[in-house]
């Protein structure tokens, strides 16, 4: 569950998230849109924890190790393969079963063939679906999803689509997108920031 | 258990990232090399042993410099910083690891500085050499803090010598103490006293810096 009143965030004396209220039950599915520099990946960040408010309340009903963030950067090693930056993830999360966990994702997501490549390697939509994979690789119960739809092909975005699909109602999710069209059929909430 | 893991996994994982690009350690050895042959052609033959030390120590300050400037570029190359702090591990166990890692670079590139430094200027006897080794814990367990603060502010370049040179200073003094003293055992014990403090305090402070 998250719930947020009149938050806010200042960086310095600039102002980048101007009194926002947000309320996502457990298993809602929020959908977050504004123009660029309206503070959408400034709320992700705040609720993933990553950033604290500088005015205003917010509270995230969820552990650090139950939220899967999905930010701008793929947040993986360039110099690594992506079977070994999902090792690493897998072992800084503790999760049982990591490699059969791990080999799952990366056949889901496409990436089977390339596993052993050097991420820096990839083409940006690759890397977005391998920076997907380490979002969902410990099943988190929070789902944080900062323009998700960026960079993958047609392929990879219906994949995407089904994989909302099947979360919807089981996990939380926020989603900060320029395409909310595209997840408008599971929406619970909506965020318009201006 | 599980932190000891963690601090081998994200060691491991520094290790084969530089590795695989290459960019610090070359960096490292082509420096401190460098420094050591220049130092040896421009001062005179009669400068004497403490001059020697002395420059053999900035040659390690500053190849260690250039080691920690780097430090934290693969994290901050796709934000993987934000990923490493999100998980639920302790974060001291990403500084941790980011030290070893530095530590081992820095040992990399003393087995060819010190040799050279033996083979240019004056011999190293054990003190010195342990006054070496304890004074890179201090400089791997301080430099890793203050890099990831520097990284995290737009002057990494800049930012980074002005907070790392002042701390170095004690390390700097350890260091050629236990190399030209008559009593060498009672800088090693300066520089482990050093190097004990300032793990702790890094260690312990390393989460605020990571986080807002």
């Amino acid at each position: 569950m998250i719930r947020g009143r009149d938050v806010e965030k200042r960086y310095g004396r600039k102002r980048v998230l101007r009194g926002v209220d947000i309320a996502v039950p457990v298993g809602g599915f929020a959908v977050v849109t504004g123009p660029n520099g309206s503070g959408k990946t400034t709320l992700l960040r705040l609720v993933a924890g990553l950033a604290t408010p500088t005015r205003g309340d917010l509270l995230v009903d969820a552990d650090r190790s139950r939220i899967g963030y999905l930010a701008h950067e793929p947040l993986v090693y360039r110099e690594l393969t992506a079977v070994e930056n999902l090792d690493l993830f897998g072992r800084l999360y503790r999760i049982p079963e990591r490699r059969e966990r791990i080999g799952m994702l990366l056949e889901r997501f496409s990436l089977w063939d390339v596993r052993n490549e050097r991420v820096s390697t990839y083409s940006r939509g690759m890397t977005q679906r391998l920076a997907l994979c380490r979002t969902v690789l410990h099943a988190p119960d929070l789902l944080i999803l900062d323009e998700p739809y960026s960079a993958l092909d047609e392929d990879g975005a219906a994949l995407l689509d089904r994989e909302l699909e099947a979360l919807a109602g089981r996990q939380t999710v926020v989603v900060a997108t320029h395409e909310p069209a595209r997840v408008e059929a599971l929406q619970s909430e909506r965020l318009a920031l201006a | 258990m599980m932190y000891l893991a963690d601090v081998v996994a994200l060691t491991r994982k520094d290790l084969r990232v530089e590795l695989r690009g290459r960019d610090t350690l070359p960096a490292m050895l082509l420096f401190v090399l460098s420094t050591l042959v220049v130092f040896h052609f421009a001062i005179p033959e009669d400068a004497g042993d403490n001059a020697a030390y002395g420059l053999l120590w900035v040659a390690i300050v500053f190849t260690a410099l250039l080691g920690l400037a780097r430090a934290w570029v693969p994290e901050q190359e796709h934000g993987v910083l934000d990923g490493l702090v999100l998980a639920p591990c302790d974060r001291s166990a990403i500084w941790l690891g980011k030290a070893l890692a530095t530590f081992v670079f820095l040992l990399a590139a003393q087995v060819v500085a010190l040799p050279a430094f033996v083979l240019f200027f004056e011999p190293l006897d054990a003190t010195a050499i342990a006054g070496v080794l304890l004074a890179d814990v201090g400089i791997c367990a301080v430099g890793s803090l203050l890099s990831a603060m520097a990284a995290a502010g737009r002057a990494r370049e800049l930012l980074l010598p002005l907070l790392f040179l002042p701390l170095a200073i004690p390390l700097i003094v350890g260091g050629v103490g236990a190399a030209v003293s008559e009593e060498g055992g009672r800088f090693l014990l300066f520089l482990l006293l050093y190097d004990a403090v300032f793990a702790v305090l890094s260690w312990a402070s390393f989460e605020y810096v990571v986080t807002e």
